[in-house]
């Protein structure tokens, strides 16, 4: 069921391609604002280059939320859909596809910026890059997973876009603070597994209570 | 047992409901105005100033910060049973509540925030240090202000009251979350040394104790009088309320 659902996510989200390279266009031009904004040099763009990413990160999934979620609700498929299945497998759907449509592409892109930031700036390899990337890789289901609850309750609201911004930011914090300060560790050269494990362990959280509470946040705005 | 759940299901009529707290709300507001009036004596007049840090004066700005920021977190804990509440047993008068106690918790949190900025400049010579008691706090006006507004957004009332409830549920899961990773933030680095001090002084103690008594107090009854205007706001259509406005329920004595 859930397959068949996430088929016709991808689907509805082909026809649609830019609207999604829209959020990863996004996070690109507002990543190369800060060293016109700050300054050029390296070391301070290296310092500044974790909480940037991030930041930009987590507000280009904010951005590309409504796309999943505004139009099927306008033009009724929602209601379609969650007759068809139960609510919680529509909202597993809509996430999946959300974090493959979006925070892939996000992960995917993210050694450019690091390129753009001189995260590498002192170091011989490219480690600093994969720790960017592992972070990156464990926190943006969880910025899908929140992303999903605020979304699923602002639907029937009067005004949208930025409501859910409000309600959902907060809940990002632990999730910034651990992401932005796993690839500090690293630039430090300290250990960063512990920040890692904490990022998996709100993953796991999220993983059992939100796809459930959007579910339910879906049926109310459709009822 | 069969009687054991009645006064809970009692409660969960508004007419019910509005007449108790009718009753209950001269009895909390005089608790209230006394408990402060003592609690004010003491904390500004009949406690000693504080030495030991070179505080002076400013500690007694601890009477009013600390019972406010203790309450703002039972505050939004007692929205989230209130939630749970409406959702599992489909009570609408606990979304009443849920929405009675936002305004309420969230000042009380802009409060603690406020007082405390106010005590943090002559003491740590800053109206802001990002550490992690400040910085959940601010979240956590944050998530009242979320709620607020999300409630407001909705034209359907039901919709707004069961959206809310999940989200003041979603919020409660995620304070502690919150707290715990803000506080590791701040001490990954470097660790904070204003909050370390020893055991409370017992002359500091009697406005303090006093002090939360009124503002749980002044809290219960601000709550109860939004909450009243709630259920007007609910059932304007019952006739109850229509005898009530027109003032034949007092006349028959049921206030």
């Amino acid at each position: 069921m859930i397959l068949t659902l996430l088929k016709r996510e991808m689907k509805v989200a082909r026809r649609n391609w830019i609207g999604l390279a829209i959020p990863l266009l996004f996070f690109i031009i507002v990543v190369s604002l800060f060293p016109f904004a700050v300054s050029p040099e390296a070391p301070v763009l290296q310092k500044l280059a974790p909480g940037v990413i991030w930041v930009a990160a987590l507000l280009a999934m904010l951005l590309s939320l409504e796309q999943f979620y505004r139009s099927d609700y306008q033009d009724g498929s929602l209601e379609q859909l969650l007759l068809m299945s139960s609510p919680t497998s529509v909202a597993i759907s809509k996430i999946v596809a959300h974090w493959l449509l979006t925070g892939l592409p996000l992960v995917i892109l993210s050694p450019l910026l690091a390129v753009l930031m001189q995260i590498n700036y002192g170091s011989t390899g490219s480690s600093h890059t994969w720790v960017l990337m592992l972070s990156l890789i464990l926190g943006t289901p969880t910025l899908c997973l929140l992303g999903a609850v605020g979304m699923s309750l602002t639907l029937a609201a009067n005004r949208n876009g930025l409501l859910v911004s409000i309600l959902i930011i907060p809940l990002y914090v632990p999730i910034l603070i651990f992401g932005a300060s796993t690839v500090t560790a690293s630039l430090e050269n300290m250990r960063y597994n512990g920040e890692l494990a904490i990022l998996g362990a709100f993953l796991l959280i999220a993983i059992v209570f939100a796809p459930f509470a959007s579910g339910r946040a879906l049926k109310i705005s459709v009822g | 047992m069969a009687n054991g759940w009645r006064w809970f299901h009692q409660l969960g009529s508004p007419k019910y409901l509005f007449q108790k707290t009718g009753q209950w709300l001269p009895w909390i507001w005089a608790a209230t105005l006394i408990l402060l009036g003592v609690g004010l004596y003491y904390s500004l007049w009949a406690s000693p100033i504080e030495v030991r840090q070179g505080q002076g004066h400013t500690v007694r700005i601890m009477y009013v910060h600390v019972p406010a920021a203790a309450l703002s977190m039972i505050a939004y804990i007692a929205m989230a049973i209130a939630a749970i509440v409406g959702l599992v047993w489909k009570m609408k008068m606990a979304f009443a509540v849920v929405r009675s106690i936002a305004p309420v918790g969230a000042a009380m949190t802009f409060l603690a925030l406020f007082t405390g900025s106010v005590w943090g400049k002559p003491t740590w010579g800053t109206w802001w240090e990002w550490d992690a008691r400040m910085t959940s706090e601010l979240l956590l006006l944050f998530l009242y202000l979320g709620y607020i507004a999300l409630h407001a957004s909705f034209s359907d009332r039901s919709k707004a009251d069961k959206a809310g409830a999940i989200l003041a549920i979603v919020g409660v899961i995620n304070i502690p979350i919150i707290y715990f990773s803000v506080k590791w933030w701040n001490t990954l680095h470097q660790g904070y040394s204003v909050t370390e001090k020893g055991a409370l002084d017992p002359a500091f103690q009697t406005p303090l104790f006093l002090m939360l008594g009124a503002i749980y107090l002044l809290f219960a009854a601000l709550v109860i009088m939004r909450l009243r205007a709630e259920i007007i706001l609910r059932n304007q259509k019952a006739r109850w309320v229509t005898e009530w406005a027109t003032g034949a329920m007092s006349k028959r004595g049921e206030s």
